[in-house]
C-alpha cells in the first residue's frame, strides 16, 4: 500500500485516496476549431512513462481534496506532492 | 522434433526419458528477417504460428527481452470464455474460443483446456437485469449462455453462500459452459514449439531498444544483441506497449497497471466451474493441483513493477469470503503481479500503427489470455496481406479519434 503525502493531512494510506491519473490535463478551448485527433488526445492518450510520473490524487476519504504527485512507476517512490494550480505545476 | 503421442511416450518411459529432443530449438539472431515480432508471450508467438502455418512465410523471429511466456501469459487466472456484449468483441473472442477448442490437437500440445464453465454472479436487481439482458444479446451472436437461479448456481457450487442475510445475497446468474480454463503455459510453449517446427527463431534474451525509421518507415529494429532488419515489425508487449511506442516516437491511449493474483494452499477438488462476481469483486477457480486461483481489479495507479498494493488483495480475499465463509482459515502460498495494457474502452488495439511497417496488438489489458490464438491469427493476416483481417478491423488505434469505441466495460459484470 502506497503512503501519499495530501499537502493538508501529511501521510495517509492509499486506501483513503482514489487515484485520478495523469496531472496536469486542461480541456481543449475552442471546441469548434478542434480536430478529431486533438479531442481523441485529450479525451483518451495519457502518458504512461516508466519512469517519474505526475499525477492527481483525492483525498475522498479524508480532507476531500485533490492534489498533484510526482510518483516513479517503478519504485513507486513519491519525491512531492503539492496543491492543484500552484507553482510547482509543471507544464511539460 | 518427436510428435508427442502415447506410442513416443512408452517408448520413451521405457528408457527413462532420456530421449526427448529439446521442445523449441533457441536460437541466435540473424541480420534480417521477413517478420520480426517483439514479445514472445501467448499473442506474440501465435502470431509468429500462424504466420508460418496460413501464410507460409519463412523467415520470422520473435524477440523476447525475458524467457517465453514470462510475461502476463504466465501470470493470468487463465479465465477463457467468450460471452461479451458487443458484436465486435463476440465475434473476435468466440473465434479464439473455437480455435482454443482445437488447440491441444492442432499443436500436438496439450494445453489442458478444461470447458467446465464460467458462472457470472448478480448480487442486486439491477446486476440480475443486466444479466438477463447479456445473455440475450450473447445468445443473438450464436453463444451459449444461460440464466440460473440461485438453486442452479448451488447446484454448480454445493459451498456457496446463498444465505439471504448478507450484505449482497446471490440472486441468480449467468452460465456459459463452453467457457473454462486452460494451462497458461502450456499455450506459450505449445505455440513456440509448433512455431519452432515451422521454422520460426526464437530468440529470449533479447530486449528490443529502439526502431529503424526513416521516412516514417520502420526498417528494422535495436537490440541488445544488435541491429536486426525487418520491413515488417509486430508489436506485442502488453504492458510495455507504451513504452516502445514512445521510442518510435508517438503515443498510444493505454496506460499500464498492475493486476494481481494469488494461490490458496492445494485443497481437495470439491468446485468444479469458474465463478465471478462482479459486485463482490472477486473470480476463482481451482487448478488441478487443488489450489484456489484468486483475481479481481487492477491497482488504480499507473505502474510498471509487477506488483501492487497489499489492500486489493485483502479485498480480494474478503470478497471470496463473503462467496465462501468455509474458506475463512484457507492459507495464500503465492501472490503475483502482472502489468496490464488498459485501454479507455477496455477493448484491443490490432492493425496499423501512426508508421508504416510497425503493426500494433496490444491493450488487450486484463483480458487477453482467453484472446491469445484469435488474436495471434487475425494479427497473423493483418501483417501478411498489410490489411486488417475482418474480425480485427474493428480494433484499429483509429476508432478513438473516429468515435467508434468498443465499450467492454464491465463485459460481464467484471474485467475478466
Ligand atoms: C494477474 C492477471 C490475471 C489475468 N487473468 C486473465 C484471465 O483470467 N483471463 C484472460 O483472458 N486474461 C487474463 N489476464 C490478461 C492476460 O494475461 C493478457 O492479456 C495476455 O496474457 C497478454 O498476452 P501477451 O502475449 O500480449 O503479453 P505477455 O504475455 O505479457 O507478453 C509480452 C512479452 O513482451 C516482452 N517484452 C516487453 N518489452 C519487450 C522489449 N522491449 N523487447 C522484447 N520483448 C519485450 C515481455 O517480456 C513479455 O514476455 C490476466 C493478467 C494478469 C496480470
Ligand atoms: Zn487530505
Amino acid at each position: 500500500m502506497l503512503l501519499i503525502p495530501c499537502p493538508w493531512c501529511g501521510l495517509r494510506a492509499e486506501s483513503e485516496f482514489s487515484s485520478g491519473g495523469e496531472a496536469n490535463i486542461s480541456r481543449p478551448y475552442v471546441n469548434n476549431d478542434l480536430s478529431d485527433n486533438d479531442w481523441a488526445d485529450y479525451l483518451f492518450y495519457r502518458k504512461n512513462p516508466k519512469g517519474w510520473h505526475q499525477e492527481q490524487w483525492h483525498h475522498v476519504k479524508g480532507c476531500r481534496r485533490w492534489f498533484n504527485v510526482e510518483r516513479h512507476t517503478v519504485t513507486h517512490e513519491i519525491r512531492k506532492s503539492w496543491p492543484m494550480n500552484s507553482s510547482s505545476d509543471s507544464n511539460d | 522434433m518427436t510428435r508427442y503421442s502415447a506410442l513416443n511416450l512408452l517408448r520413451e518411459a521405457g528408457r527413462l526419458h532420456s530421449g526427448w529432443p529439446e521442445a523449441w530449438s533457441s536460437r541466435d539472431p540473424k541480420t534480417s528477417y521477413d517478420v520480426i515480432i517483439v514479445g514472445g508471450g501467448g499473442h506474440g508467438l501465435a502470431t509468429a504460428y500462424y504466420l508460418a502455418k496460413v501464410h507460409k512465410i519463412s523467415r520470422i523471429a520473435v524477440l523476447e527481452k525475458g524467457w517465453i511466456g514470462g510475461g502476463n501469459t504466465g501470470r493470468n487466472t487463465t479465465i477463457i470464455r467468450s460471452n461479451y456484449l458487443w458484436d465486435e468483441s463476440a465475434h473476435l473472442y468466440d473465434f479464439s474460443l473455437r480455435l482454443y477448442e482445437g488447440l491441444s490437437k492442432d499443436l500436438n500440445f496439450n494445453i489442458m483446456l478444461s470447458q467446465r464453465g464460467v458462472i457470472n454472479l448478480a448480487h442486486t436487481e439491477n446486476e440480475m437485469r443486466e444479466i438477463q439482458r447479456r445473455v440475450n444479446s450473447i445468445r443473438l451472436n450464436g453463444i451459449d449462455s444461460e440464466i440460473l437461479t440461485p438453486e442452479e448456481i448451488k447446484h454448480f457450487v454445493p459451498i456457496i453462500n446463498l444465505s439471504n442475510k448478507c450484505r449482497y445475497p446471490i440472486l441468480g446468474g449467468s452460465i456459459q459452459q463452453r467457457g473454462g480454463v486452460a494451462r497458461h503455459d502450456a499455450v506459450a510453449w505449445g505455440f513456440a514449439r509448433a512455431a519452432s517446427k515451422l521454422g520460426v527463431d526464437i530468440i529470449e534474451n533479447c530486449e528490443v531498444e529502439g526502431f529503424l525509421i526513416s521516412n516514417g518507415q520502420v526498417h528494422g529494429v535495436n537490440t541488445n544483441r544488435g541491429i536486426i532488419k525487418s520491413n515488417k515489425v509486430g508489436l506485442v508487449v502488453s504492458g510495455h506497449a507504451g513504452v516502445l511506442a514512445e521510442r518510435a516516437g508517438f503515443r498510444l491511449p493505454i496506460e499500464s497497471k498492475p493486476l494481481q493474483a494469488l494461490v490458496s494452499e492445494p485443497l481437495k477438488p470439491f468446485f468444479n466451474v469458474v465463478l465471478m462476481s462482479g459486485k463482490v469483486h472477486v473470480y476463482l477457480s481451482q487448478s488441478d493441483r487443488g489450489e484456489l486461483v484468486m483475481g479481481a481489479g487492477t491497482d488504480s495507479y499507473n505502474s510498471y513493477s509487477q506488483n501492487g498494493s497489499f489492500q486489493v488483495i485483502e479485498q480480494m480475499m474478503a470478497s471470496s469470503i463473503e462467496l465462501f465463509p468455509v474458506l475463512s482459515r484457507l492459507k495464500v502460498m503465492r501472490m503475483w503481479g502482472g502489468i496490464v495494457d488498459v485501454c479507455p474502452d477496455a477493448s484491443p488495439i490490432i492493425g496499423f500503427s501512426p508508421l508504416k511497417n510497425l503493426y500494433l496488438n496490444c491493450g488487450w489489458g486484463t483480458g487477453g489470455f482467453k484472446a491469445t490464438p484469435g488474436s495471434g491469427y487475425v494479427f497473423a493476416h493483418t501483417i501478411a496481406h498489410e490489411e486488417p483481417h475482418d474480425l480485427a478491423a474493428p480494433f484499429s488505434l483509429k476508432r478513438f479519434s473516429s468515435g467508434a469505441l468498443i465499450d467492454e466495460h464491465g463485459a460481464a459484470a467484471v474485467a475478466h
